[in-house]
C-alpha cells in the first residue's frame, strides 16, 4: 500500500494536523467530546449540525446497527446557540462547526454566533431525513448557491457539504462552487429505510434515514471522482472511510483529505490505526496521488 | 460490524412493584452482565435505554412519554429489544451495593450473582421500596427511607456511617444523582472513591457510542459504550451531580 509523508495539511482554508476529520453528526454533539476525538489522532472535527433553533431530534428509534453500515435519523438535534459555549474551549483548535438553515437567511444568522470562534463552517446542505432542512434545499443549485453565498462573504472557509440522493451531483458541487465554497464535502448519508419483519414497522421512529458505513463507500468514490472533473475547489472524500486503503483510495479518486464517522462505531481510536498504517516519514506526497486515477 | 438489530419480544406479564415501578417480563432471554443495559423501542413512541433487572425484565419507573406508554401495555404486547449494552459494574468478592429508588434495578441481578454481602436499600415511603423480599433472599439488606416508615429515618447515605467501608473490596451504587454524588462525597472523604462504581443516567438517542448525545464532561466519555458504570474517582471533577444534557444538547442543572 501506497504511504504518504506526515504534516500538516490546509484545505478549503482550514489548518489540519492530518489527512483525517471526524465527520458531523459523529460524536460532536459537546466540547468535551470533540476534544477527546482531537486528542485520538483526528487531524480536525466537524461538530454536530447547528441550527437556529434548539431541536430534539426525531423519536426514536434513531439508529439501526447493520451489517456493513449505520442507519440513522437523529432529526437535526442540536442546543443552537447555547454550542458557542460548548466549543470556547477549543479556540484555535481545528473545528469546522457545521450549520444547517432552512434558507439564506438562516444560515448566515446561525454563522454569525460562531465568527471569529472557529477556523470554517461546514453548511449541511444534505440531511436526507429533516423537513425543510439538509437535502431539502441542497437537490436545488439555486439554493445551494444562495446558501453557500451567504456564508463565504464573511470570509470565513466554508466548505459545503453534499447529499448523493441527486441524479446529478456535479450540478450541486458546481453551484457551491459559484457561491464561493473553499472545499466540498462528499457525500452525506444515503436515504434508506429497513422494516423490522418482527414489528412489522419501519426500523426509525422517523421511518426513512441515513445509510452511512462501509455499505455507501463504492457511492462515495464515485460522486468524488465526478466533482473531481467537475469542480476546482478541494474535495473532502467522505463516506464509509474506514481503513488506511480506504484513504488512499479516497484521494486517488480525487479527495484532498476525508471525514471519518461510522467507523468510530467499531473504534472509538480509528484515526490513531489509520495513521499508524498512512503515514510514514519516507511517504509520497500526497499530490502524486491526489486524483491519479483519472484518465487512467 | 455486528449487526445489532432490535428483536422483537412480547410481553409475558407485568408485575406492579409499586406505584410508580413495575416489572415487564419478556418471552425471552438475554445474555448480559449487572449493570448492562438495553434499547427499549415502544412501538411509535421512542426508543429510550433500561437497565436489565434479569436475563428477561426490565424494571420501570414511570416518569416521561415513552415510559407511561409502557405503562399502558401489557400480556402479548411486542416491544423491540437492542442489546445488552455499556460495561456493567465490576464484581468483587465483597461488594456493598447502594441504591436509591427504582436505581435498585441494575442491582438487584449484581446481588443475585451472589457477591453483594450487604445492600443499602433506600427510598421515599415504605411502599416505594423496590425488591426488598428479592434482595433479602441474596443479601444483609439495610433500609432507610425518607419519612421513616421503615427502617431509618433518612437518606440511604447515613446508613453507611454504621458500616466500617473498609471491609467492602468494591462498592456499587444506582440511583437518583443527588443520591450518587452525596454517596461519592462520602467514599472521597475515606478515600475510597477508585473502588466505588456509579451507574449513570443519560439522555442517548443511539446506544452504541456514536451520536455523542450522552457524553460527559470533561472526559467526553460516552455514557452508552464506555460506562453506565464509572468509577468514582473519574467522576470526582465531573458534570456528574451538577448538570446533564437533555435531548437538544442543551445543558440542565440537576
Amino acid at each position: 500500500m501506497v504511504s504518504i509523508r506526515p504534516g500538516p495539511v490546509t484545505l478549503g482554508g482550514v489548518v489540519l494536523d492530518n489527512h483525517l476529520l471526524l465527520a458531523a453528526g459523529i460524536l460532536g454533539t459537546t466540547g468535551s467530546s470533540l476534544n477527546r476525538i482531537l486528542s485520538l489522532g483526528a487531524g480536525g472535527v466537524v461538530t454536530k449540525s447547528i441550527g437556529p433553533d434548539p431541536k430534539d431530534g426525531h423519536a426514536g428509534p434513531c439508529l439501526v446497527v447493520l451489517d456493513d453500515g449505520l442507519l440513522n435519523a437523529m432529526g437535526l438535534p442540536n442546543p443552537s446557540k447555547e454550542f458557542v459555549d460548548e466549543i470556547t474551549s477549543l479556540a484555535k483548535k481545528p473545528v469546522v462547526v457545521s450549520i444547517f438553515g432552512g434558507n439564506p437567511a438562516e444560515f448566515a444568522r446561525v454563522a454569525c454566533w460562531f465568527e471569529g470562534r472557529v477556523a470554517g463552517f461546514e453548511l449541511n446542505l444534505s440531511c436526507p431525513h429533516a423537513e425543510g432542512y439538509g437535502a431539502a434545499i441542497g437537490t436545488d443549485p439555486a439554493l445551494v448557491e444562495a446558501c453557500t453565498r451567504a456564508i463565504s462573504v464573511t470570509g470565513i472557509p466554508t466548505w459545503v457539504k453534499l447529499t448523493p440522493n441527486v441524479t446529478d451531483i456535479t450540478s450541486i458541487g458546481k453551484a457551491a462552487e459559484r457561491g464561493g465554497a473553499t472545499a466540498i464535502v462528499a457525500i452525506n448519508t444515503v436515504k434508506a429505510m429497513r422494516i423490522s419483519t418482527g414489528m412489522r414497522r419501519p426500523m426509525l421512529g422517523n421511518r426513512y434515514g441515513g445509510l452511512s458505513g462501509s455499505a455507501i463507500f463504492p457511492i462515495a468514490v464515485r460522486c468524488v471522482y465526478e466533482l473531481y472533473e467537475a469542480c476546482n475547489i478541494p474535495i473532502i472524500g467522505c463516506g464509509g472511510v474506514a481503513t488506511a486503503d480506504n484513504v488512499i483510495e479516497m484521494m486517488m479518486a480525487g479527495a484532498s483529505a476525508v471525514e471519518i464517522g461510522s467507523a468510530v462505531y467499531n473504534d472509538a481510536k480509528v484515526f490513531e490505526t489509520i495513521k499508524a498504517e498512512l503515514y510514514k516519514k519516507d511517504g509520497i506526497t500526497p499530490l502524486e496521488i491526489i486524483g491519479c486515477a483519472h484518465g487512467q | 460490524m455486528d449487526n445489532n438489530l432490535s428483536d422483537a419480544v412480547s410481553i409475558l406479564r407485568v408485575k406492579e412493584e409499586t406505584s410508580l415501578i413495575r416489572t415487564f417480563v419478556f418471552d425471552r432471554s438475554f445474555v448480559f452482565s449487572p449493570g448492562q443495559f438495553v434499547m427499549v423501542w415502544i412501538p411509535g413512541v421512542d426508543e429510550i435505554p433500561m437497565a436489565l433487572s434479569s436475563e428477561n425484565t426490565i424494571t420501570v419507573q414511570k416518569a416521561g412519554d415513552a415510559t407511561s406508554a409502557m405503562f399502558a401495555l401489557g400480556p402479548g404486547d411486542r416491544l423491540g429489544i437492542r442489546g445488552p449494552f455499556g460495561n456493567g459494574f465490576t464484581k468483587g468478592e465483597k461488594v456493598l451495593a447502594i441504591a436509591g429508588g427504582v436505581g435498585a434495578a441494575p442491582l438487584l441481578p449484581l446481588a443475585r450473582a451472589d457477591c453483594v454481602m450487604t445492600f443499602l436499600l433506600g427510598a421515599q415511603t415504605e411502599k416505594e421500596l423496590l425488591f426488598v423480599d428479592q434482595l433479602d433472599e441474596c443479601s444483609d439488606v439495610l433500609i432507610a427511607t425518607d419519612d421513616g416508615s421503615l427502617g431509618l429515618n433518612g437518606y440511604v447515605t447515613a446508613l453507611m456511617n454504621d458500616l466500617n467501608l473498609g471491609a467492602y473490596d468494591r462498592i456499587a451504587v444506582c440511583g437518583p444523582e443527588v443520591m450518587m454524588r452525596a454517596v461519592l462525597t462520602k467514599v472521597e472523604e475515606k478515600g475510597i472513591a477508585h473502588k466505588t462504581e456509579f451507574s449513570l443516567h443519560r439522555y442517548m438517542k443511539c446506544g452504541v457510542g456514536v451520536c455523542g448525545s450522552c457524553c460527559i464532561d470533561p472526559s467526553g466519555l460516552r455514557v452508552c459504550r464506555d460506562g453506565p458504570v464509572f468509577s468514582g474517582d473519574l467522576l470526582l471533577k465531573s458534570e456528574f451531580g451538577h448538570y446533564m444534557r437533555d435531548a437538544s444538547g442543551r445543558k440542565k442543572n440537576i
